[in-house]
């Protein structure tokens, strides 16, 4: 007599408990770089939205690769926001018909909350005497970067030595694939290539992100490694974006919209400043988090002609990249 | 001479349970997802593939995979056979863990045994700076694949060779003895034939497994255009181009090499059998 | 005279070399060879991530494993450990029969076709569950729409891992028993038990050992997959986060203590079946040797 009325008490328990669960919670999937940061944004921002009153939200968050983010959502992810490393992972997204195509318009700085650039990591004392993009070409210079063609940040890495060249009046094609025959490992993540340069020993310096590099110094040993900014870089600009298509309800929408929102704030930017992100309103961070951000000349995507030109004409199936490859 | 009927008439009971059983699994767990793979290649047509394939890269890559797989694989024939006679027929102190070591590649994520591997192996590393003293560069070489790939396929030989061991009648051996057979003679020659379908069969899984293994390799092998790069690695690099045809494209061409690579290999066992009259 | 004093201490062993054993220089050799192999491929890399999660020492190891993520991910893997290792075994010895009692037409690609999800990478196996299960399939939509998704969830990690283990069981099974033949099946049948019996009495107890050993495979390979489930997972930490990805996701947040200490407790899970295999071996050492002397 029983078990019937246990299976639909059951059953009854897991429909009443699923609309509940969805409303009051929030998947992010973003890429590698922010566990640290989201971890405490989500912190924060729980706090933030229990204190207007609302019920205790539940945020999720899953990391990995850009764009094997990207086409998890495209396959059917439940994200009902994305903070990925480069618009044109997103774009992607909007492609799959899950977000509008002007999505970059809807909130300020590019929908970018964060920026970062790309730097040096070098030995303790930089023994090679490695200053700028030129000399990273001398004989006997190892690089380590991770692989353009499955990292985020190494594109990042590649247009800024493109850049560079072309400031300084170089071929920068022959930059480049000069500057890829120094790299003696090519990891497929921005993680894997630390590993490698800074517990490994591969290389004399490393192309990272300003963020991972002041991680890694922190994580790794500051006695070990230090920071070199070279005259040029790129400013990347790790957009974030609201995922139409899979927002449930109303309470949903809202809580979505205002945790993108609240990327905005002091409190939140004070976090990422504290993250080692150059983000853009300073009132409410830690005047030494902002003050240990050197100036830099920083070429901007537009500059370059957007990702939409540069993605494929680079990185794309037998783009720049592959034939520098290919020459050699 | 009359064909063969489709399935021969037999005795023995449970033919539409296992026959069942065996097909629907099959086709939930393999034909269904490798069908939408082709079907994926399919609409990405033959002339798309072949413009994907026929780069200098992408041989390249298929190259380096399949013979440093080959090799690896031939290293644990002779292994895997050497080490499951140790561990069954010898006793020794540390024995049993040895047994039980042989199956820890497979608990092991692949990343760990990739990363734990490197570290091991790297320059700086333990050993990685031993060989560095004789001039041997391992990790980031076509070495540090061979040793990936031989470390993910360890366990196969070994684990199919040696229930077949402990089967192994000791008359026969005995028998072999008492007509005067030295034990080199009989090892060769009785056991070794008895072993052999085993062994193939555990040398046919770890070419396969080797073929399309990458979260372990990508951490040990530079992972550099032309020289060390891994065929897994350009599926990976299609996909994070959004290009699901170029990704099915390398996908079927390995799957295609291995199917036939594995199906000699049984075809070999099967005919062997018939010849020696096992069946 | 029977083979079981091989496996007898050394002590009561005749001091002359019976002729079916090897020369004692070969014996050491081949001993020697098998430890070091091991010793250079398995045991150095699994020092390597024992001497990483005891860095900080073992406080710091067992307390990274304590946090309710890791107690996720490790209950997580148990139960999709759980439910594919059962079915693998299932139909590997369905399999194994089908192939080696009955004769038919292409069983060299019947075999085969069981042996194809080890020669597709991986990533390509997730991408095959992908395509056919995600939202953008006709029938990953259907089931979606129907409050099933299979990608993203535990089916879809569940389909990955039966994926890469499927060989295995029966791959095991199959050399043993083309070895042992129909005889003692036949012999059986005739004397009218029925199939069941014939299989439980008869077919089983012979193959055991094989099974053992390809359920132990298939258990440690399903508990440490990755490239296949980290496709088709979504990496939500404390929902569908085994414990390979959750060990990723920990190393590549500078965690090398926990990540570490995760791998070790996946090795030590690896151990506890192998253990179970050595306890069953030695209680059933002697209807082992009985099997042998027939």
């Amino acid at each position: 007599m029983t078990r019937p009325f246990n299976i639909s008490a059951l059953a009854l328990a897991l429909l009443a408990f699923a609309p509940a669960a969805h409303a009051q919670s929030l998947l992010n999937v973003s890429y590698d770089p922010t566990r640290e940061l989201y971890r405490d944004v989500n912190q924060a921002f729980i706090a933030h939205w229990t204190a207007q009153g609302n019920p205790t939200p539940q945020i999720e968050t899953s990391h990995a690769g850009s764009g094997a983010q990207a086409r998890s959502v495209i396959d059917g992810l439940n994200a009902q926001v994305v903070t990925l490393a480069l618009a044109s992972d997103i774009d992607r997204i909007a492609a799959a018909g899950k977000l509008p195509a002007d999505w970059q318009a809807l909130l300020p700085h590019n929908s970018s909350p964060y920026t970062s650039t790309i730097v040096f990591l070098v030995r303790e004392g930089n023994p090679k005497g490695l200053k700028d993009w030129g000399d990273l070409l001398q004989d006997g210079v190892e690089v380590v970067t991770p692989n353009p063609k499955t990292s985020g940040g190494a594109r990042w890495n590649y247009l800024a030595a493109w850049a560079w060249a072309e400031k300084n009046g170089r071929d920068p094609k022959a930059f480049v694939a000069d500057l890829f025959t120094h790299v003696p490992v090519l990891d497929t993540g921005a993680r894997g290539a630390t590993t490698t340069f800074a517990q490994r020993g591969i290389g004399d310096v490393l192309l990272a992100w300003e963020n991972e590099a002041y991680l890694a110094l922190a994580e790794l040993g500051e006695d070990q490694f230090d920071i070199v900014v070279p005259s040029v870089s790129v400013l990347a600009e790790p957009p974030v974006a609201l995922v139409e298509a899979n927002i449930a309800d109303d309470a949903q929408r809202k809580l979505a919209t205002a945790y993108l929102d609240y990327l905005y704030t002091p409190e939140a930017q004070a976090l990422a400043f504290k993250h080692y992100y150059r983000a853009w309103d300073a009132s409410a961070a830690d005047p030494a988090d902002v003050a240990r951000f050197p100036k830099l000349d920083l070429v901007t995507i537009g500059d370059l002609g957007g990702w939409a030109k540069v993605q494929p004409e680079h990185f794309g199936d037998g783009g720049i990249f592959d034939q520098i490859h290919v020459a050699k | 001479m009359m064909r063969a009927p489709l399935i021969q008439r037999s005795a023995m009971p449970g033919l539409g349970l296992s026959a069942g059983i065996t097909l629907s699994m099959l086709s939930l767990v393999v034909l269904l997802p490798v069908g939408a793979l082709l079907w994926q290649g399919a609409e990405f047509g033959a002339a798309n593939i072949w413009d994907t394939l026929n780069r200098d890269r992408v041989w390249a890559a298929l190259w380096l995979s399949f013979r440093l797989s080959f090799l690896a694989a031939m290293f644990n024939l002779v292994f895997g056979v050497l080490l499951a006679w140790v561990l069954v027929r010898y006793s020794f102190p540390g024995r049993r863990l040895l047994d039980a070591a042989v199956d820890l590649p497979f608990a092991l994520p692949t990343a760990v045994a990739g990363i734990a591997l490197t570290a091991l192996y790297a320059p700086n590393g333990v050993l990685g700076s031993l060989a560095a003293d004789a001039g041997w560069k391992i990790a980031y070489t076509q070495w540090g694949i061979f040793l990936a790939l031989v470390f993910v396929g360890l366990p196969f030989v070994t684990r199919t060779v040696q229930p077949v061991i402990d089967e192994i009648d000791a008359e026969i051996e005995e028998a072999s003895a008492s007509l005067g057979a030295s034990r080199l003679y009989t090892l060769r020659n009785v056991i070794l034939p008895m072993l052999a379908p085993a062994a193939l069969t555990g040398f046919a899984l770890a070419l396969a497994r080797a073929v399309g293994e990458y979260g372990s390799v990508i951490f040990i092998a530079g992972n550099i255009p032309l020289r060390t790069e891994i065929a897994p690695l350009l599926i990976v690099i299609q996909l994070e181009e959004y290009n699901y045809g170029g990704a099915a494209a390398i996908g079927l061409a390995m799957l295609l090499i291995s199917f036939l690579m594995l199906l000699v290999i049984n075809l070999i066992q099967i005919w062997s059998r018939r010849r020696i009259g096992h069946v | 005279m029977s083979d079981a004093t091989l496996h007898r201490p050394a002590a009561t062993r005749p001091s002359f070399r019976r002729p079916t054993d090897e020369a004692p220089a070969l014996r050491a050799a081949l001993i020697l060879v098998a430890v070091g192999g091991l010793a250079l491929l398995v045991a150095a890399p699994l020092a390597a991530v024992f001497a990483e999660a005891l860095a900080q020492g073992w406080a710091a190891s067992i307390a990274s494993l304590g946090n309710p993520d890791a107690r996720s991910a490790i209950r997580l893997t148990l139960l999709i450990t759980g439910i594919a290792v059962p079915l693998n075994a299932a139909f590997g010895i369905a399999a194994a029969w089908l192939i080696t009692k009955f004769d038919f037409r292409g069983k060299a690609f019947l075999i085969t076709l069981i042996d194809l999800p080890f020669s597709v990478s991986p990533v390509v196996a997730g991408l095959c569950i992908v395509l056919l299960f995600g939202a953008n399939s006709a029938l990953g939509g259907w089931l979606v729409a129907h409050g099933l998704p299979v990608v993203f969830a535990i089916p879809g990690i569940v389909l990955a891992t039966v994926f890469v283990t499927f060989p295995f069981v029966a791959r095991e099974l199959i050399p043993v028993m083309i070895e042992q033949g129909r005889a003692e099946e036949e012999a059986a049948l005739t004397l009218g038990a029925s199939g069941w019996r014939t299989f439980r009495t008869v077919t089983l107890p012979n193959i055991r050992w094989a099974l053992l050993y390809g359920t132990l495979l298939c258990t440690a390979r399903a508990m440490g997959e990755f490239g296949a489930v980290a496709v088709v997972s979504g990496k939500i930490r404390g929902q569908t986060a085994t414990m390979p990805i959750t060990i990723e996701m920990l190393y590549n947040e500078y965690l090398s203590v926990a990540a570490f200490s995760m791998a070790a407790l996946l090795c030590g899970l690896a151990l506890i079946t192998l253990t179970l295999k050595t306890v069953l071996e030695l209680r059933h050492a002697d209807s082992l040797s009985a099997n042998r002397r027939h």
